[in-house]
């Protein structure tokens, strides 16, 4: 079973990889725009799946690496990328370091709230404050380059950057999920009364993956913004946090492919149900068949759509696993 | 700020608190009990918004009409719809992850949105005020107060109220209290657990419904009018306490107080105000203020 998951994901892979061969301009900027959201459900994954910890603010992180990337980059040359990725995570862990370290005091549903908060108060400072421009949010003027080897104005570059970041989250992410470090916090998921009782100071840990998922929700943060050259507020705004949240829910919470299945059903599904082609002028009520399906997804897939090839497999089988995966 | 602004600030602070416990008491409610996080209840509200705006001609036509008549037809048709949403959507998923049923509010809140759009359409309609209550009160020399915002404020009141009577004086409310403190304790003492989910979602959802009908004249009504109401009713809960229908209010009003003051006295900062408030109180309390029994 080890082998074909880690067979399903080296496929993704490899087919992101060969992705550009085939597809057009609409194509490489589409695709390389899921792949920034995979990289931000990669990082809720984090916390939600590995750590128990529900965070509903994780747009702040996110908008604060966008953010980051334009007021940090100079007006008018190119800046680079060996010091501006750096900061815009360093950034976005910071305000996660702090959120974490106050909002880990609470518990379950209150969790899930304070960590809104948070993210509603950098999502006013940016919105009423003149700092980002306000409400219309402010423009990248030079797109970030890489000595000359590298240029993320070109859409072949920011793909394959993008992709290879991608790579890299999720390749750590699985070490750290099988390091000492990732076992404790899946020991915090399941008991943290338990894993106290033997010996575990659980809050740093718990700050630690919180300010981990903070950065990396930075780095999706800067591809964002690198991709669009334009930031604003609604990047913080609490409907991105909950789009991320049911992206990762859709794919499955508890395994790290869950959320890029995830992230690709979510914006697969949105482009399906716009598309005049195949729904003519309904396609403007997007919305409904977006939503149907995604109440479809609760009712016929209970662990998300990582768990419907066990379904499908329970289902083949028959007799009285019928239905249920383990 | 003279006395009488203030008093018309008081008087907005304490309409505004009191139109969101209504909201609130449904959500705690459909929480605390059932505990089922219910992101579409923001929908019901703006559900009843609209309802006001497009059941009053209907109702008219019908029954001759009458501001009343359409609340009660509102408040019937919520309840029924509520009692069928629990039915088909929810009675499935109580055995689930608490993060399925965050996965089917969210689903609702689409579908519920784009079935308003496709029933009524995307535009901003204004609902009128009653006659009998167009009137304003004077105040002070120069001031005046819509008599509508005084009866907002007396419907949350009367209904508060009930809800008070309906937990502590009847058998249904000790049922619902002891379902909130402990659900496998009631149903092994034979209670109907689903039929009491059942009359706790249509409850809730017809109390947000009746709040979307009676602040629609002042709020008037628009498409994502549910999802602003739907994060401060949150706040709401969690700052009461989840489950405390007391807490509710309290938190409520303050949030009240909080917002119409910020928006007056420090306009730049209004916004992030309640939000400040709800971080402070969770680290004070890490259980909100009123913890249900």
């Amino acid at each position: 079973m080890t082998h074909s998951r880690t067979l399903f994901v080296a496929a993704c892979f490899g087919l992101l990889a060969l992705f550009p061969m085939v597809a057009g301009n609409y194509g490489i900027d589409f695709v390389t725009k899921i792949m920034v959201y995979a990289i931000f459900a990669l990082s809720l994954e984090l916390l939600v799946g590995a750590t128990g910890l529900v965070c509903f603010g994780q747009a702040a992180f996110f908008g604060i690496g966008a953010y980051a990337t334009v007021l940090l980059s100079p007006q008018s040359d190119a800046p680079s990328i060996a010091w501006l990725l750096p900061a815009c995570v360093v950034a976005a862990a910071a305000y996660a370091l702090v959120v974490g370290s106050l909002s880990l005091r609470t518990k379950g549903v209150y969790f899930i709230m304070v960590t809104l908060a948070f993210a509603q108060m950098a999502y006013y400072v940016v919105h009423d404050t003149p700092l980002g421009g306000g409400t219309d949010g402010i423009y990248l003027m030079m797109k970030p380059v890489l000595g000359t080897a590298l240029d993320l104005d070109k859409a072949g570059a920011l793909y394959g950057f993008t992709l290879a970041c991608l790579l890299l989250v999720f390749g750590g992410l699985a070490v750290l999920n099988r390091s000492r470090f990732g076992r404790a916090l899946a020991g915090i998921r399941v008991n943290e009364q338990r894993m106290r009782a033997t010996g575990f100071s659980t809050y740093p840990y718990k700050l630690a993956a919180f300010t981990i998922s903070g950065g990396i929700a930075g780095l999706a943060g800067f591809l964002f913004a690198v991709k669009d050259g334009f930031v604003n507020p609604e990047m913080m705004s609490w409907h991105l946090s909950g789009a991320v949240l049911i992206m990762i829910i859709l794919g499955g919470i508890g395994h790290l492919r869950g959320a890029l299945i995830g992230a690709f059903a979510f914006a697969l599904l949105q482009e399906l149900f716009k598309s005049e082609a195949i729904f003519g002028t309904f396609a403007k009520h997007w919305h409904l068949g977006l939503g149907l399906a995604i109440i479809a997804s609760v009712v016929f897939l209970p662990d998300g759509l990582v768990g419907l090839p066990g379904q499908i497999k329970a289902r083949l089988m028959g007799g009285k696993n019928r239905g249920v995966t383990e | 700020m003279d006395l009488a602004t203030f008093l018309i600030q008081c008087l907005n602070a304490l309409q505004y608190g009191l139109l969101l416990f209504l909201v609130a008491s449904g959500l705690t409610l459909i929480f605390g009990i059932m505990g089922v996080i219910n992101l579409a209840h923001g929908s019901f509200y703006m559900m009843g918004a609209y309802m006001a705006y497009a059941l009053a001609p209907i109702v008219a036509s019908t029954f001759g009409g009458g501001f009343f008549a359409t609340l009660l037809v509102g408040v019937v048709l919520a309840v029924i719809l509520g009692y069928v949403l629990e039915w088909a959507f929810f009675s499935f998923l109580y055995t689930r992850e608490h993060l399925q049923q965050v996965l089917m509010t969210y689903g609702l809140i689409l579908v519920f949105e784009e079935l308003r759009s496709l029933l009524v359409g995307d535009d901003v309609h204004g609902v009128e005020v009653p006659a009998f209550l167009a009137g304003t009160l004077p105040l002070g020399e120069m001031m005046t107060y819509p008599v509508y915002r005084l009866f907002i404020s007396g419907v949350c009141v009367a209904l508060a109220l009930g809800m008070y009577v309906v937990f502590t004086r009847t058998r249904l409310g000790m049922m619902i209290r002891a379902g909130s403190a402990n659900r496998e304790m009631v149903q092994s003492l034979g209670v109907d657990i689903k039929f009491l989910y059942r009359v706790v979602f249509a409850a809730g959802m017809a109390i947000a419904v009746l709040a979307g009908m009676v602040a629609a004249p002042v709020s008037s009504v628009y498409p994502g009018m549910g999802d602003t109401v739907l994060i401060i009713c949150f706040v709401v809960v969690v700052i009461g306490g989840i489950g405390s229908i007391r807490g509710a209010l309290l938190a409520a009003l303050l949030i009240g107080v909080v917002d119409t003051f910020g928006k007056v006295l420090l306009p730049q900062a209004a916004g992030v105000l309640v939000y400040v408030m709800m971080a402070l109180i969770l680290l004070w309390k890490p259980d909100g203020l009123f913890k249900a029994a």
